[in-house]
Formats: structure tokens, C-alpha cells, sequence
């Protein structure tokens, strides 16, 4: 059994004077994906971004590949997770090409300039995610939908073994949906790549992900097995509204009462 | 991204515009002198008049390169640190404490030396004060950083007019000159051109981590940016670098503004390219503008400031439009 890529120990994160996790545990083995689900406002992002190292916890301890969050020099922490933001906000201009590369800061040395071959794996990135003929096109002229899977290109590039993923789905029609969830469960079966993303939809997080963590916004979170955990009566207390669960071929589907 | 070999070919021109820029400076003024006269006086084998204008000219010539190289390279940080395209180096208050420093030497009749000395202390003051207090809370953010600046500058500012209103009148001339921005009162170009030198070798070594600051802090911070380091090391510097060009030249404007934004738009976003491409461009510029400055209605000197707003405004509201679109 290899060490896991993210361990959290004790970990209790608030944020203006909510608790969202209070002394939790989790361990996240290569291959494994997670979904995050809760209501707006729970937490989620917080929880994501403090688990990515990206925020203080107010206790307790984020674990990557073994080592302290906390201790570890930033570029070491890149190498090891990459982190997709809610938001990408563009003051100046940039073309699609020198945004995915911004992926390989971590790689890089100090004076070193972008070689061929990070070009290279840039390009599969963009490639992967249906970018490939912008190279480049500025990034103000990209749609909503488009802007958000250059960030999931950049993120490609990076190459970290583990993806932290907030809301990876916004923005993105249906096709790309499913597109850019069997992308990364394809990282994860192929490359033992460790998947943690905040979902909306439970149906595709019963889909595409093995353990799913409820979070109730009060303290309070959950944590079981897709099959054990994303059920109606979960999901309807959850979200504080009725759903009726169908399944249908192995596939869940909530249907709001 | 632009090639390294890109890079070098746009940066070599800039260097040759700075090259001409500097011939220009050094031959045209009222006391005619051959151009091949004045290179012999640069290797030393100058007669007496030609000697005579070197002196005259290539010292200032010296410290408005150095400034306006300060002044772009500060406004490139600041636009990047405030992450927002209308950062200018003045923003966050530093020439407002220089000028109040320099007004207040200016009004007791201080000598130069002091007029300098006390811009300077202006400038620091200012800069303590505007991070200090956007720093109260511990949170540091670009918004609050700005309003702080803002108004700290604000304050400077009716301080600085309240001065220039008890003032004597035969002082007026040379402090408003100095607040519109003159190289003709500096005192010396040598600390303003090691200033230059060593803040763009601070900042080049970060340059990369600056573009992905420019992106946002968190997208920084996740791809390996020491964040809060890094815009604490970049304001420092950026003050630094206003600071000594405030001291040496008055407050010239619109140069620390408008000539990222050029370059900007000439050669992409990359700092690595844009850092030392405004340095070359500003400088330039600001030399050029000082020899107009000083030849346009000759005996009679402008003050350089007026000549650079004055096409740097245009510039400025060319490049807004075309933005828009």
C-alpha cells in the first residue's frame, strides 16, 4: 500500500466564525476520487483551498505526500497538488498558450525559460480539453466555458499527482461535463492520480467518484462510500429539500420532489 | 511567451533607441556643437566647448534616463502588486510624502542637498505609513492597500497646497516645477541611475513569479509563489525605486503609467520581457522629452513633467479606447 497523497489529521477549518469541519480525518490513497457536495455557503471552497495548503486550518494538520502542509516551501507544495479556483480573473491580456504554461512554474528554475518540451505538454493539455486551436487567441475573447478549461489545461500541466478541484463543471455544457469528469477518472485509474472536487450534481459525483464528503455548514460532515452515502434521505437532508432517488444500470439519479 | 531570442532582439532595439536618445541629448541646445566633436569629448579628447557641453548635458541627460527607466519599472510593479492596469507609481502616495518633504525644504529656503534629503524622507515616511496601515488587520488586500495609498496621497496633497498658498512668491516658480517634475534641479544622476541598476536586478530574478501574481494570489500561490513574500518584496521595491526618482526629479508624471501599458502592448505580458523593456523605453522617453523640454522655446526650460503628461495623455486615452473594443 502506497503513502497517501493528502492525509488530514484533526483538521477543523472555520471561516467567518462557522465551522465547516471540526476535528476531521481523511486520507486520500493514488487512484482514489472524492466528491465534496454541500450547500452554498457550507464551506466547500474553504474546505478545498485548506486542504490544498492554500489557507491556515484553525487546528489540526493537511498532509501532502507525508509532509506537512504548513512546512512545505510553496514550490514543493506545486509539485506535489494543483489546485483549480472558482474564479480566474484576467486584469491584463495573455494568450491560451502562456496561460497553460503558467502550469509549469513549478518545474521550472529560476532563470529557466519554457522549453519544447513543456510547450509540448502543454499543448496535450490543451489538446485533452478541446483547446487545441486557440494557442493563441487572447484569453478576454475565450467564453465562460472556454476560459474554465484553459484553467483545467493549465492544471494538466502542472502534472501534480494530486487534483483539488473546486467546482470543475462551472460553466461547461453538458458534453464537456462528461468530458472533463472522465478526463480526470482516467487520470485517476491510469496514473493513480488522486481526485478531490466540489460537486452540485450527486448523480455524476455517484458516477465519477469512490467516497463522498456531506457537508452540512454547521460542523457536522459526513463521509462514506458513494453507494452508502449518496442516497435520498442523505442528499434531502443535505440540501434541505425532498429528492427521490431512480436508479437506473448502475447509475444514481436525484430527482428533485 | 516570447522567445528568449525574441527577447533579445526587441530588448537590442530599445537599446539603440536609448543609444539615440542619448546622442540627441547631447547635441541639440543652443550652443551648437559637431556631433563628432562631442563622442571625441566622451573618450576625452574633447576640446573646451565641446568638454563644456558634456558637462552640462550628459549628467542630466544620465539622471532623467535613470529616472524614467525608476518610473516604469515602478509603475510595471505596481500594476502587477495592485493587479490592476491603472497603477501608476504614484498611486499609493510616495510622491505625495516626497512632495510635501520637498515643499516644506523648498518654503524655509533649505539648500538642495536638504530639498533632496527631505523628498526622500518624504517618500519613506509615506511608504511606512500606507503599509502600515493597509497592513493593520493582517489582511493586506489590494483594495484596502489602494484606498490607503489613495488617501494618504490625498492627504499629501492639501498638505502640498496649503504650502504652495503661504508661500512666497518669488519660491513659487521652483516648487512648482519641481512638483510638475524637473530634471534641471537635480542634484546629482548617480544615485538615481545605481537605484535603477539594482532594483531591476532585484526584480528580474522574480519575474516569472510575477506573472503568475498578475493572474491572481491564490492561482500564484497554488502554482508555488511565495505570495505574501513576494508583494511585500515588490512594494518595498517599487516605493524604493519612485522614491529615488521623486528625489532626483520632482514628480514627473504619466511616464511610470503609460509606458508599461506600451510595452504591454508591443511585446505581451511577460515580465521577464517587460521589466527591462520599460526600463529602456521609459528612459528614453523621459530623456527625449527633456531635451524638447529644454530646446523646445529655449533660453526659456519647461518643466519635463508638462511634456510628458502632455503626450503621455493622448497615449494614454489612445490606448483606453482601443481597450474597450
Amino acid at each position: 500500500m502506497s503513502a497517501p497523497l493528502l492525509e488530514a489529521r484533526q483538521l477543523s477549518v472555520e471561516i467567518g466564525g462557522k465551522t465547516v469541519v471540526d476535528r476531521m480525518n481523511l486520507s486520500l490513497a493514488p487512484g482514489e476520487r472524492l466528491a465534496i457536495l454541500g450547500r452554498n455557503g457550507a464551506g466547500k471552497s474553504t474546505l478545498l483551498s485548506t486542504l490544498a495548503g492554500l489557507r491556515q486550518p484553525q487546528a489540526g494538520a493537511v498532509l501532502l505526500d507525508g509532509e506537512d502542509c504548513a512546512l512545505l516551501p510553496p514550490r514543493q507544495a506545486a509539485l506535489r497538488r494543483a489546485w483549480l479556483g472558482q474564479f480566474q480573473a484576467d486584469p491584463f491580456g495573455s494568450t491560451v498558450m502562456e496561460t497553460a504554461l503558467t502550469g509549469r512554474h513549478p518545474h521550472l528554475g529560476r532563470w529557466d525559460w519554457e522549453s519544447k518540451r513543456d510547450a509540448e505538454l502543454a499543448r496535450s493539455a490543451l489538446q485533452a480539453v478541446g483547446l487545441q486551436d486557440m494557442e493563441t487567441r487572447q484569453i478576454h475573447t475565450l467564453s465562460g466555458g472556454e476560459r474554465q478549461r484553459l484553467a483545467i489545461a493549465t492544471l494538466l500541466t502542472q502534472a501534480a499527482a494530486l487534483y483539488l478541484l473546486d467546482e470543475p463543471l462551472a460553466h461547461l455544457d453538458l458534453n464537456h461535463q462528461m468530458a472533463v469528469l472522465q478526463l480526470f477518472a482516467g487520470a485517476a485509474r491510469d496514473c493513480g492520480a488522486g481526485i478531490i472536487m466540489v460537486l452540485h450534481d450527486p448523480a455524476l459525483a455517484h458516477r465519477f467518484c469512490d467516497r463522498a464528503l456531506l457537508v452540512h455548514g454547521d460542523g457536522r460532515c459526513i463521509m462514506g462510500t458513494v453507494d452508502d452515502i449518496l442516497t435520498a434521505k442523505t442528499l434531502s437532508e443535505l440540501y434541505g429539500y425532498g429528492l427521490r432517488q431512480i436508479d437506473d444500470g448502475g447509475h444514481r439519479c436525484f430527482i428533485p420532489e | 511567451m516570447p522567445s528568449r531570442h525574441r527577447a533579445f532582439l526587441i530588448l537590442s532595439s530599445l537599446g539603440l533607441l536609448a543609444v539615440l536618445s542619448f546622442g540627441l541629448a547631447l547635441t541639440a541646445g543652443s550652443l551648437k556643437v559637431a556631433a563628432a566633436d562631442i563622442l571625441a569629448a566622451l573618450f576625452g579628447y574633447g576640446d573646451g566647448a565641446a568638454d563644456m557641453v558634456l558637462q552640462l548635458r550628459l549628467p542630466r541627460a544620465l539622471a532623467g534616463f535613470a529616472c524614467g527607466g525608476l518610473l516604469a519599472l515602478a509603475g510595471a510593479l505596481m500594476q502587477v502588486l495592485l493587479r490592476n492596469p491603472l497603477a501608476d507609481p504614484y498611486i499609493l502616495g510616495i510622491s505625495g510624502g516626497a512632495g510635501v518633504g520637498a515643499m516644506f525644504a523648498m518654503l524655509f529656503g533649505l539648500p538642495l542637498l536638504a530639498v533632496d534629503g527631505l523628498a526622500f524622507a518624504g517618500a519613506l515616511a509615506a511608504m511606512f505609513i500606507v503599509f502600515g496601515l493597509a497592513h493593520g488587520d493582517g489582511s493586506w488586500t489590494q483594495t484596502r492597500l489602494l484606498l490607503t495609498g489613495v488617501i494618504v496621497a490625498a492627504g499629501c496633497g492639501a498638505l502640498i497646497a496649503l504650502m504652495l498658498s503661504i508661500a512666497d512668491e518669488r519660491k513659487l516658480h521652483g516648487m512648482l516645477f519641481w512638483l510638475m517634475g524637473d530634471l534641471g534641479q537635480t542634484f546629482d544622476w548617480w544615485p538615481a541611475l545605481l537605484a535603477l541598476v539594482v532594483a531591476l536586478l532585484c526584480a528580474m530574478p522574480f519575474a516569472r513569479e510575477l506573472n503568475l501574481l498578475s493572474r491572481g494570489l491564490m492561482q500564484a500561490q497554488a502554482l508555488g509563489v511565495a505570495v505574501d513574500r513576494l508583494r511585500y518584496a515588490i512594494y518595498l521595491l517599487a516605493s524604493l525605486a519612485t522614491a529615488a526618482s521623486v528625489t532626483t526629479a520632482g514628480s514627473i508624471g504619466f511616464v511610470g503609467l503609460v509606458v508599461p501599458h506600451l510595452v504591454r502592448l508591443a511585446t505581451g505580458n511577460d515580465q521577464r520581457l517587460l521589466l527591462p523593456a520599460a526600463v529602456l523605453a521609459g528612459g528614453s522617453l523621459l530623456v527625449l522629452a527633456d531635451t524638447a523640454a529644454r530646446t523646445l522655446i529655449a533660453p526659456q526650460q519647461l518643466p519635463v513633467g508638462v511634456l510628458t503628461a502632455l503626450i503621455g495623455v493622448p497615449v494614454f486615452l489612445f490606448l483606453l479606447s482601443r481597450q474597450a473594443k
